[in-house]
C-alpha cells in the first residue's frame, strides 16, 4: 500500500437501533479487506462487538455493512478501495432491525422471499423425466442474468422504496420470483404473478436502480423488476390475474 | 401501487403524451398569432373536437394525477393506505370538476 499511515481510524456502530458510533485505531496492513478490520477490533479490541460472517469469500452472503455510507460485502472490499483519509465508518445494513452492533435482523428480508413465493414449486415428481433446458432459450437467458443472487441484503438496504415503503417485498425478493417466473419447471407462477402484482409488488419500484449500482454480483434486480411489471401487466390484462 | 392502477397509470400516461404536445402546440399557435380571447372562443365554441380532445385529456389527467400523488402520499406522509387512496379521490375529483369545467367555459 502506498499510503504511509500505519493506522486507521475506524468508527463502529455500537448498540442496536439506539447507539452511537465509537472510535478504533487498528492496525493498516496490505490486502486487508473490511471484514478484517471489523475482526481485528472484535479479537484485540473489544470482544463485545457483534458482528455477522461466515464463508469470508464471497459466497455465503452474511457479512454485509454499511461502509462509509454505502452497502457493501465487507468479505470482498479492500480497505485501500473505500477508507477515505485513512478513515473507515462501519455500520449495520440500512432498512433492516439493528440486534447488535453491527447485526441486523435479516428475518423481513427473508419473509419477504416468501411473500414473493420465491421457492421453486416442482411441476414433476421423480418418476417423471427431466424437462431438457435449452440454454439458449429466451426465458433460460433471462433466468441466468438474475440467478447467482447470495441474499446479502445489500440491494435491499440500498432501496429507497423499501425505505419510504415498509410493504415493499423489495429487490432481491422480486429478482427471485422473475427468475422462477422464468423457469420452465415450475408450476407456481399463477400465485407469485399474483404475489408480485399487489400493493407491495413490483409496480411499488420507481426503478431508481441502487440495487443494481450496489449488488455486489453485479446483478440487475431492477430489470428484473421490470419484466414482472411487463408479465404481471399482460397477465392482468388477459384476465389471469385479479388485482 | 397494484398492477389494476399500474395498468390505468401507464395507459393514462400513454393517451396524454399526444395530448400534452397538442396543448404545446396550440399554446405556441395561439399566442404567436397573437389571438385575443374572442377569436379563441370563436373557435372553440360549439367543436365537438376541440370538446372531445380537452375532454379526454382532462380525464386522463385526473386519473393519473390521483394515483400519482396516492403513491407519493403512501411512501412520504403518515396516511395509511386507504387515508392516501381516499385523499388521492377526493382530488382526482376536483381535477376532474374544474378540468371540465374549464372545457365546458370554451366549447359551450
Amino acid at each position: 500500500m502506498s499510503d504511509a499511515r500505519s493506522e486507521l481510524t475506524v468508527s463502529l456502530w455500537r448498540g442496536a437501533q439506539q447507539g452511537r458510533y465509537k472510535s478504533y485505531n487498528v492496525p493498516l496492513r496490505e490486502n486487508q479487506t473490511v471484514l478484517d478490520v471489523v475482526t481485528f477490533v472484535q479479537r484485540h479490541l473489544d470482544p463485545t462487538l457483534s458482528y455477522r460472517f461466515a464463508c469470508r469469500v464471497g459466497v455465503c452472503g452474511s457479512c454485509a455493512m454499511t461502509v462509509n455510507g454505502r452497502p457493501r460485502w465487507t468479505c470482498r472490499t479492500h480497505v485501500s478501495s473505500v477508507a477515505k483519509a485513512g478513515r473507515l465508518e462501519i455500520g449495520p445494513l440500512e432498512n433492516l432491525p439493528v440486534i447488535k452492533d453491527l447485526a441486523t435482523d435479516m428475518r423481513p428480508f427473508f419473509e419477504k422471499w416468501q411473500q414473493a413465493k420465491g421457492a421453486f414449486e416442482p411441476s414433476k415428481t421423480r418418476h417423471d423425466a427431466i424437462d431438457a433446458i435449452r440454454p439458449d432459450s429466451p426465458a433460460r437467458i433471462a433466468a441466468d442474468a438474475a440467478i447467482e443472487c447470495i441474499n446479502c441484503g445489500i440491494c435491499y438496504a440500498a432501496c429507497d422504496t423499501v425505505r419510504w415503503n415498509t410493504d415493499y417485498l423489495g429487490p432481491a425478493a422480486l429478482n427471485r420470483a422473475w427468475t422462477l417466473v422464468n423457469d420452465a419447471r415450475d408450476a407456481g407462477n399463477a400465485a407469485r404473478l399474483a404475489a408480485v402484482a399487489g400493493s407491495g409488488g413490483c409496480h411499488a419500484c420507481h426503478s431508481h436502480q441502487s440495487c443494481q449500482e450496489h449488488c455486489p454480483q453485479a446483478l440487475n434486480p431492477t430489470a428484473s423488476i421490470a419484466g414482472l411489471k411487463r408479465r404481471t401487466a399482460a397477465a392482468y390484462l388477459k384476465g389471469e390475474i385479479k388485482a | 401501487m397494484n398492477v389494476r392502477l399500474y395498468v390505468w397509470q401507464r395507459a393514462t400516461a400513454a393517451l396524454m403524451l399526444p395530448l400534452v404536445l397538442l396543448h404545446v402546440a396550440v399554446i405556441f399557435y395561439a399566442t404567436r398569432r397573437g389571438m385575443t380571447a374572442a377569436d379563441i372562443l370563436a373557435r372553440t365554441r360549439g367543436s365537438v373536437v376541440w370538446a372531445a380532445l380537452y375532454g379526454t385529456f382532462v380525464i386522463a389527467a385526473a386519473i393519473h394525477a390521483a394515483i400519482g400523488l396516492r403513491n407519493v402520499l403512501i411512501e412520504w406522509s403518515p396516511l395509511s393506505e386507504r387515508g392516501a387512496g381516499m385523499f388521492a379521490m377526493t382530488f382526482g375529483g376536483a381535477l376532474l370538476l374544474l378540468g371540465l369545467y374549464a372545457v365546458a367555459a370554451v366549447v359551450l
